[in-house]
């Protein structure tokens, strides 16, 4: 796919590209396959971070001189990529959606006229796309949320959300990495490490990913939380390229 | 070894911060003004990413447990080597049992203590910056013991000392770069964002400064895209927001602004009250 892109300066040593602003996986794709090719050309001396229809790329030299740069950029993304970058990963998240962690869910189920059981049903047949990690270290941005799970807001945020809470906020589900305080209504808990110091790449789960939840008994639940906490937990994944 | 007696308002442990983790949603943090921290280390002959402590407002109290050399430099906030003043920007030999302390902000809002070798707290993620949920702590702690090495041998004191120009402390003009959402700005809104003056609220920490005056504006906000430190972002509501260096990576809100890397340094001095105007660069 290639599409239109715009290029623009960003402060003394970065430069913006934006796609159209749509929210479509193949502008995501388009974003990963350009990321990709960048860091193939320059190899060092960069970073690129990527969001929905977005990516930036940081130079570490204080002396770059953007708009050269920017030619770059636009030859290296008008060239035939040889590569394959389509190793994509779906990956399986086990949640409990007891009344303990699913503290929003009776609510959810009364706004939507059904049962906590469908709300679950729903949340765990969808298959949701990785766009990007933001917001919080290892915050996934998930796209595919069910319009008919689709939940404002709380209108006052919870000072505490827990770690490993799974949450829908609007029309985005996510799962919170780290203790953190947050407006999304809490419907189960995930044992799973989405954000870990300890590893080289802290997050398991990138850009263009998968992601799928199954729901797990408490008792599940805490044997999964124990085999993480020994660090020999093996999560569930299968190639995917949808 | 260098014990904390007192912390100090907000006191951290901070070099030039994470850079290859913003995919992940780990922010740059670091120093906030490091032009200070580059002079206190430039006169320790150290290297620039030495972890320097980086004070708010208020100095901590530290106990050295060994021989060092020291350099303060950022603010002025009175220095003290056991109860007797010393210089900003110069290098001061420090013996065991020697106590650091501070009086009153005289300028400048951020002071940084560099030693020689930096401190060596741990690690993580190719840096020392202290940040929530990736080091341990994410300020020091009162009896903390900071590790630093232990310079047996100091050569005969050569007190270098550099004639810094500070006039940046009491600048007010903070230069920028469009942002990507400056052009959809009105020419009348455009005019009042660069000539007005605004006023650094009482929200100002390393996340973000707010300001205090609006501009009132009806952008939309954008699909969530990349957000930087000197980020200036404007909400629906007028509001106007300068992220600081550990701002979190993506934001909704548009970007009117990029502050310069300079301008971010003059910023970090500034606190609650102070005045500032915004120039193109």
């Amino acid at each position: 796919m290639t599409t239109n892109v715009n290029y623009k300066i960003f402060g003394d040593t970065s430069i913006l590209v934006e796609w159209q602003p749509v929210i479509t996986k193949g502008i995501l794709r388009d974003v990963l396959e350009f990321r990709s090719k960048i860091e193939t050309f320059y190899t060092s001396g960069i970073q690129v971070t990527t969001a929905y229809n977005s990516l930036l790329v940081a130079f570490d030299d204080v002396k770059v001189d953007l708009p050269v740069e920017i030619e770059t950029l636009k030859t290296i993304y008008l060239h035939k990529s040889k590569l394959n970058v389509s190793n994509y990963k779906l990956w399986k998240i086990p949640v409990c959606y007891d009344d303990e962690f699913g503290i929003d869910l009776k609510e959810i189920a009364a706004e939507k006229n059904s049962s906590v059981d469908q709300i679950i049903a729903l949340h765990t047949k969808t298959v949701y796309t990785v766009y990007f990690v933001g917001f919080l270290p290892g915050f996934l941005y998930l796209g595919g949320l069910p319009k008919e799970l689709t939940m404002p807001r709380k209108a006052t945020p919870r000072l505490k959300i827990e770690k490993g809470a799974v949450a829908i906020g609007g029309n985005q589900t996510g799962v919170y990495p780290v203790e953190s305080p947050g407006g999304w209504n809490i419907i189960g808990n995930s044992p799973l490490p989405f954000f870990d110091v300890t590893k080289d790449v802290p997050c398991f789960a990138k850009p263009g990913d998968a992601i799928q939840f199954y729901s797990v008994t408490k008792k599940k639940y805490d044997d999964i939380k124990t085999l993480v906490n020994a660090d020999v937990f093996q999560i569930e994944s299968e190639d995917y390229n949808g | 070894m260098v014990k904390v007696l007192q912390t100090g308002f907000f006191t951290s442990v901070q070099d030039l911060g994470r850079f290859g983790y913003q995919q992940y949603g780990v922010p740059y943090a670091g120093v906030m003004d490091e032009r200070a921290a580059l002079i206190a280390n430039l006169l320790l002959g150290n290297t620039k990413n030495n972890a320097v402590l980086e004070f708010t407002m208020t100095g901590p109290k530290l106990q050295f447990l060994c021989t060092t050399k020291i350099c303060i430099s950022g603010g002025d906030f009175q220095p003290k080597l056991n109860s007797i003043p010393i210089n900003n920007n110069s290098v001061i030999v420090v013996k065991e049992d020697d106590i650091l302390s501070f009086g009153a902000k005289k300028s400048g809002f951020r002071g940084y203590i560099a030693v020689l070798g930096g401190f060596l707290t741990d690690v993580v993620m190719k840096s020392r910056s202290m940040f929530k949920n990736v080091t341990q702590h994410q300020t020091i702690q009162k009896n903390l013991l900071l590790p630093i090495k232990n310079a047996v041998t100091i050569e005969k004191q050569s007190n270098a000392s550099l004639a810094v120009n500070n006039v940046y402390l009491e600048e007010k003009i903070i230069t920028a770069h469009k942002g990507p959402e400056f052009h959809k700005l009105t020419i009348q809104q455009q005019k009042k964002l660069l000539n007005a003056g605004f006023t650094v609220s009482k929200n100002n920490s390393r996340m973000a400064y707010q300001l205090t005056e609006l501009l009132p504006n009806t952008l939309e906000p954008i699909i969530t895209s990349v957000v930087l430190p000197g980020t200036v972002q404007l909400t629906p509501s007028g509001q106007l927001i300068i992220l600081m260096k550990d701002c979190q990576t993506t934001g909704g809100y548009p970007r009117v602004l990029q502050l310069s890397n300079t301008a971010i340094n003059i910023l970090a001095q500034k606190f609650t009250g102070d005045e500032l105007v915004f120039s193109l660069i």
